[in-house]
């Protein structure tokens, strides 16, 4: 009888996803009836930044993880969209193997394609030594995996070395004019919707009831015979990929691909979404992300300390409001 | 049929010089209650975690159906049918009664990397559910979560969630732990009818529960099995009584 209700009348945080959804679309649409395309970019990279904290989300708000070390997918996402086109752009081939010349190349699905893939192999990876260690250990070899692939990059002169490269143009999406930016926010906004409804049905999924046990108690889910290793892993696989298109799109909003990508900064700045928005809440990285941006231009704008506002209201967030933003609007998080 | 469900050969667990499980053999026959008791620090907990996987014996051997399960790790085990409860209940604390059992009944259909069947609209893993929430009497407390059971309810949950494994041997860790004398009577007789099941290795204080349920009893003292009898052999053998249930 309560479950008829709950269908018919939205609790608060539907009503919240609902008023960030329709903000996702007014806002940037606001900015285009002004004439201010540089409001559009900045929605758009509040878009990506979110992208990249959904993908953090489901490994450490679902799951629990806290891996300090997103940036390695993130970086692995940009580097992908970087390297493919710069080998298009400067007429070089990518590889010859076998006598197979490949080449790169400027499409963004297939860069999509292929930054997914090998973030998804870097995680299983990364994750699959990382997951034998539990707290702090695992906080400290994911940051020491990430920092590896981040020096890495910067010794590594092929690829710009710690002065980073350049995408001149911007990668192409299906023959539409990805240079216009309400074109790319709306790219960049549509993938953003696909990945949450994505991780919206994982966390309802099987798997996602699993995913969340194993977070709460490891020892019972293994005592109903599932591992949680496998779980988890599978978990962090799913989130670095996301992680890693968010990354594939920074780079091509940036035009520009720089080791700071890879920096534990940047695992520090995704984490920092997911915890100020709300920790395993659906739409937590998006409120993150968006106050995080909102911080930094305006705030940013009046003094260059604001990184220590932002501290403040972190230190707030988590002693008094440990759902986030979106815990603060909506409420505790509730399980039926 | 098997002759033994449940095969320990020599287990050996030492921390330090101290050996909390010094050479024991047990076995558990299809159809019966062995029941393990022994005085605080005899080494029942250590054995309980060696059986169930989350401790590695320092030597012997562990055989479930006729199968070499001592390297095995604890998911393993309990997907072979080894079911235990705990001493302490160990419960997804965020979740409702009914989805903790969901959670067994999802890991015994092998469906825990379906990354698009949802949970909520899946009724048939709903109603499953409910019949081992309605066998254990929780039926009331179906949606409170778990967190806010009783420390009873928690344990009838807990037996909700190992019958959902439909295991093929109970591990039952002192389920009568902190249970009142009408909750203990209540899961005594509810423990006799679950011996045609499955048959039940019970680690148990409560010698009222143990004397009226058990076919074998086995008395661990400092790691050791001292005997293995009937109800009336243990009672009355001396050795026991002087080192474990005292002068009465």
């Amino acid at each position: 009888m309560g479950r008829e209700a709950e269908m018919h009348s939205l609790n608060k945080e539907q009503i919240l996803n609902i008023v960030i959804l329709v903000l996702l679309v007014v806002l940037p649409c606001l900015a285009l009836a002004i004439d201010e395309p540089f409001y559009i970019t900045l929605l758009t990279k509040v878009v990506i930044l979110a992208l990249a904290g959904v993908g953090l989300n489901l490994a450490l708000g679902l799951g629990g993880l806290i891996s300090f070390g997103h940036a390695a997918f993130f970086g692995i996402g940009g580097y992908v969209a970087g390297i493919l086109a710069s080998h298009v752009l400067n007429d070089e081939l990518l590889f010859s193997i076998f006598g197979m010349d490949v080449s790169g190349s400027t499409n963004m699905l297939f860069i999509w394609f292929i930054a997914i893939l090998i973030s998804g192999l870097f995680a299983a990876l990364i994750g699959y030594f990382s997951l034998r260690t539990k707290g702090v250990y695992f906080i400290m070899l994911t940051l020491a995996f990430a920092q590896m692939i981040y020096y890495f990059a910067i010794s590594w002169p092929t690829y710009g070395g710690e002065d980073g490269l350049s995408i001149y143009v911007r990668n192409g999406f299906l023959g539409l004019n990805t240079l216009d930016p309400i074109v790319f926010f709306a790219i960049c906004s549509s993938l953003l919707l696909a990945c949450l409804y994505l991780v919206h049905i994982v966390q309802n999924s099987h798997f996602g009831a699993a995913l969340q046990a194993s977070r709460q108690n490891e020892q019972r889910l293994a005592a109903v015979g599932i591992k949680p290793f496998g779980i988890q892993l599978t978990a962090f696989i799913i989130s670095a990929m996301i992680t890693a298109l968010a990354g594939a799109l920074f780079a091509d909003l940036n035009r520009f691909v720089s080791p700071d990508m890879l920096s534990w900064h940047t695992s520090g700045e995704i984490m920092i979404f997911v915890i100020l928005g709300g920790v395993g809440r659906l739409f937590g990285p998006v409120v993150g992300a968006a106050l995080f941006i909102l911080f930094e231009y305006y705030l940013g704008g009046v003094t260059e300390h604001w990184a220590l506002f932002l501290g403040v209201v972190l230190l707030a967030v988590v002693l008094f409001a440990r759902g986030g933003i979106v815990g603060l609007l909506a409420g505790e998080l509730k399980h039926d | 049929m098997t002759e033994h469900i449940l095969k320990i050969d020599n287990l050996v667990k030492k921390f330090g010089e101290l050996k909390a499980t010094d050479n024991l053999s047990l076995t558990l026959k299809p159809g019966e209650i062995h029941a393990v008791i022994g005085p605080n620090g005899a080494g029942k907990s250590t054995l309980i975690k060696q059986i169930c996987g989350e401790l590695a014996p320092d030597s012997g051997r562990i055989e479930f159906l006729n199968r070499d399960i001592t390297h095995l790790g604890v998911a393993a085990r309990a997907n072979l049918g080894l079911g235990r409860t705990f001493q302490i209940s160990s419960l997804i604390m965020e979740y409702s009664a009914l989805r903790n059992v969901m959670l067994a009944v999802q890991a015994l259909q092998g469906s825990s990397y379906h990354f698009f069947k949802s949970i909520a609209k899946d009724q048939l893993l709903r109603d499953i559910a409910m019949q081992y929430i309605v066998q254990v009497g929780l039926e009331n407390r179906a949606n409170v979560c778990a967190a806010q059971l009783s420390h009873g309810e928690r344990r009838q949950l807990e037996m909700a969630v190992v019958l959902a494994l439909k295991p093929k041997a109970f591990l039952l860790d002192e389920p009568m732990a902190g249970m009142g004398p009408e909750g203990s009577a209540k899961l005594t007789q509810f423990l006799d009818t679950l011996r045609h099941q499955a048959p039940i290795l019970l680690v148990e204080h409560d010698m009222d529960a143990v004397f009226s349920l058990a076919d074998r009893i086995s008395v661990l003292v400092y790691g050791k099995i001292i005997m293995t009898g009937s109800v009336e052999q243990v009672r009355n053998d001396p050795l026991v009584r002087e080192a474990y249930l005292g002068e009465e």
